[in-house]
């Protein structure tokens, strides 16, 4: 079974971030791997293992994103492709990155039964990508879902609908974005750290590709960056249930404007 | 030169951080107050290739470097320091010997386990009348027809009851002088051989700590490690290596204990501004992370050297010496911001406190580790 994973290196959303002239200052900042590719990641490694093949990581990226791939082969991907844009230029958008994997996976002849992706990325959240490379390629996709059950051709997958949850039958090839809740990442082992530098991590340039660059011009713009308002300290409403809900209903009015 | 940590050991401290904060932290505080060992831990990091860390592949080692060693000694300390010194005692007190000095059959038969995690780590050299003046050893080894006989008390062991065999000294007299000691491996299931743990420690509750009881133990001929006259050298080499762990742990503690004391402070108001605004607070949390990062900086220095397969006895000595100094400084500070919460269990820091102080005395007391530094600079 060839399976592909696509991975995001992101800020480390629990540690500190500064935003300096409308982009988050990346000296300092902690970069982690997505922690919904991380579930793809080890789900990937879970299918290897119960049906053999091989686990290909795909990174769009600049060069610090090789701790993050290293990391997966650490957990026990096979080999990476990274797609090198440390001197790209223009502005990538989640339609740039969705035809760059496209074009990467025809360049470098990789074939897949499965294609596994997060669901999102914390940091933009725009949960684009995978359906979008999933059109690309012109196969199926189901996204969120929260277990994956493949039996020859055919996949059973559970999907986590607003905290519902639906279950989907569908064949390979595939491609699925990971919700919380599909597996528990595991701890790459020492001899997996070990071995993870020895691993074959091919990188690929934009200008490889068989792409022109019109093509992935970004669509959308972003035009500004802040972080999230502080949260002042909530107001508790005191006396009887009655005044306290006239009160609320007067503030929502008045203060929060939101009726 | 170069300050930059390996892509290999930032892997490692990342991946032990994580698991530090998700297998270890969750129930220190209960394992402490029950004196329950982290078997379930040791396991887990049995499986993740940790317990042979810096042991030859061919024995089922990784192969990593002393760097990573400490480093793994360090995260597991930041939350829970009786699990890190378990830790440390097994690779640098149990595995090292046996790699150092073992022949090939046995580093078969016990390295293996040992970087399985099938049996844990444990080294006898002190006894009630010997610690550092190894000349009071009084455990003797006696020649028999089939191999020797072991007799005597071992005290303050680590990990003995969990070990399947123990590597120790005792006095041989082979050459006739009285200072003659060769290291054993013995198996701590052999006849007339007892593990007793039944110390009131001050702190490390949930590490195992030991008697061992031998009375008449017959051993086979090839139960020698190393050399016959020449286990107290061999164990001096194995020291070095040791205080490197402890000096670690030391570290692990600090920066556990500054990491609270540092939130609390942000946290906790008083006079109607928190802790942290106040420029005496602010005073003691800078000192702290300068001294912890001094330590850190210079254990790896201690680490650095062994892995050159360069001379490292006074820096090992001065990592452990400064670490476990610095450790008993930052943590009685930390119990100091935290106040009167800081003397309660709750706060973690009171459990730091107390575990801390093993470090000033485990593998040489500080007043050793000067005899050593003195001795090394030509006094």
């Amino acid at each position: 079974m060839n399976i592909l994973v696509c991975l995001k290196q992101t800020f480390d959303t629990e540690e500190r971030i500064t935003i300096e002239n409308g982009v988050v200052v990346e000296d300092g900042a902690v970069f982690v791997i997505n922690p919904y590719d991380e579930y793809a990641v080890e789900e990937g490694i879970k299918l290897k293992e119960e049906h053999g093949g091989e686990v290909t990581i795909l990174t769009v990226g600049p060069e610090r994103v090789e701790a993050s791939m290293r990391k997966a082969l650490a957990m026990g991907a096979d080999k990476g492709v990274w797609i090198n844009t440390e001197d790209f230029d223009g502005d990538l958008d989640e339609h740039s990155i969705a035809k760059i994997i496209k074009a990467t996976i025809e360049e470098q002849e990789l074939e897949f039964d499965i294609i596994l992706a997060g669901a999102m990325a914390v940091d933009d959240g725009s949960a684009q990508v995978g359906p979008r490379l999933a059109e690309l390629l012109n196969i199926p996709h189901i996204s969120t879902i929260t277990k994956i059950t493949v039996d020859g051709g055919n996949v059973v997958v559970e999907k986590d609908v607003e905290g519902d949850m639906e279950v989907i039958e569908s064949k390979l090839p595939l491609l699925v974005t990971a919700q919380q809740g599909l597996n528990e990442p595991r701890y790459p082992s020492l001899q997996g750290i070990m071995k993870a530098k020895k691993k074959p991590l091919e990188e690929v340039e934009i200008d490889d590709l068989d792409i022109e660059e019109e093509e992935i011009e970004a669509k959308t713009k972003v035009l500004e960056i802040y972080l999230p308002p502080k949260k002042d300290a909530g107001k508790i409403l005191q006396g009887e249930l009655a005044d306290q809900v006239t009160e609320l209903v007067q503030l929502l009015k008045s203060e929060a404007k939101v009726i | 030169m170069n300050y930059d940590l390996t892509a290999e050991q930032l892997m490692i401290r990342n991946m032990m951080r994580d698991f530090a904060d998700g297998e270890v932290a969750p129930e220190a505080d209960e394992r402490d107050r029950n004196k329950e060992f982290p078997l379930e831990i040791m396991k887990k990091l049995g499986k993740l290739g940790m317990m042979g860390l810096p042991f030859e592949e061919e024995y089922g080692g990784a192969g990593a470097d002393t760097i990573s060693f400490a480093i793994a000694v360090e995260e597991l300390s930041r939350v829970c320091a009786s699990t890190g010194i378990t830790y440390s005692a097994h690779i640098s007190l149990g595995g090292a010997p046996l790699s150092l000095f073992g022949t090939k059959e046995q580093k078969r038969e016990f390295l293996v386990p040992i970087c399985e995690g099938t049996s844990l780590g444990a080294f006898g050299l002190t006894e009630p009348g010997a610690g550092s003046d190894a000349g009071g050893t009084i455990t003797k080894g006696t020649r028999t027809e089939n191999g020797w006989s072991i007799t005597g008390s071992k005290c303050f062991i680590t990990n003995a009851s969990y070990a399947k065999f123990v590597a120790l000294t005792a006095k041989t007299e082979m050459t006739g002088s009285s200072k003659e000691i060769t290291a054993f491996i013995v198996p701590t299931d052999a006849s007339g051989f007892e593990v007793i743990s039944n110390y009131h420690k001050m702190g490390l509750h949930s590490s195992n700590t030991t008697e061992l009881v031998l009375d008449h133990v017959e051993i086979a001929e090839d139960a020698v490690l190393g050399k016959i006259g020449e286990g107290f050298k061999q164990f001096l080499v194995t020291l070095d290596g040791g205080r490197i762990g402890i000096g670690a742990m030391a570290v692990g503690i600090a920066q556990g204990a500054y990491e609270l004391a540092l939130k609390y402070a942000k946290e906790r108001m008083q006079f109607g501004r928190s802790l942290s605004k106040f420029q005496v607070i602010q005073h003691k949390l800078a000192d702290m992370a300068m001294e912890i990062e001094l330590a850190r900086t210079y254990v790896y220095k201690a680490a650095w050297l062994k892995d050159q397969n360069r001379k490292y006895t006074t820096e090992a000595s001065i990592c452990k010496l400064y670490a476990s100094e610095m450790a008993m400084r930052v943590c009685s500070q930390a119990v100091q911001i935290h106040g009167g919460w800081g003397y309660m269990h709750d706060y973690k820091v009171e459990r730091m406190f107390r575990d801390c102080k093993l470090a000033e005395i485990g593998e040489g007391t500080s007043e050793i580790q000067r005899n050593i530094i003195s001795r090394e600079i030509g006094c």
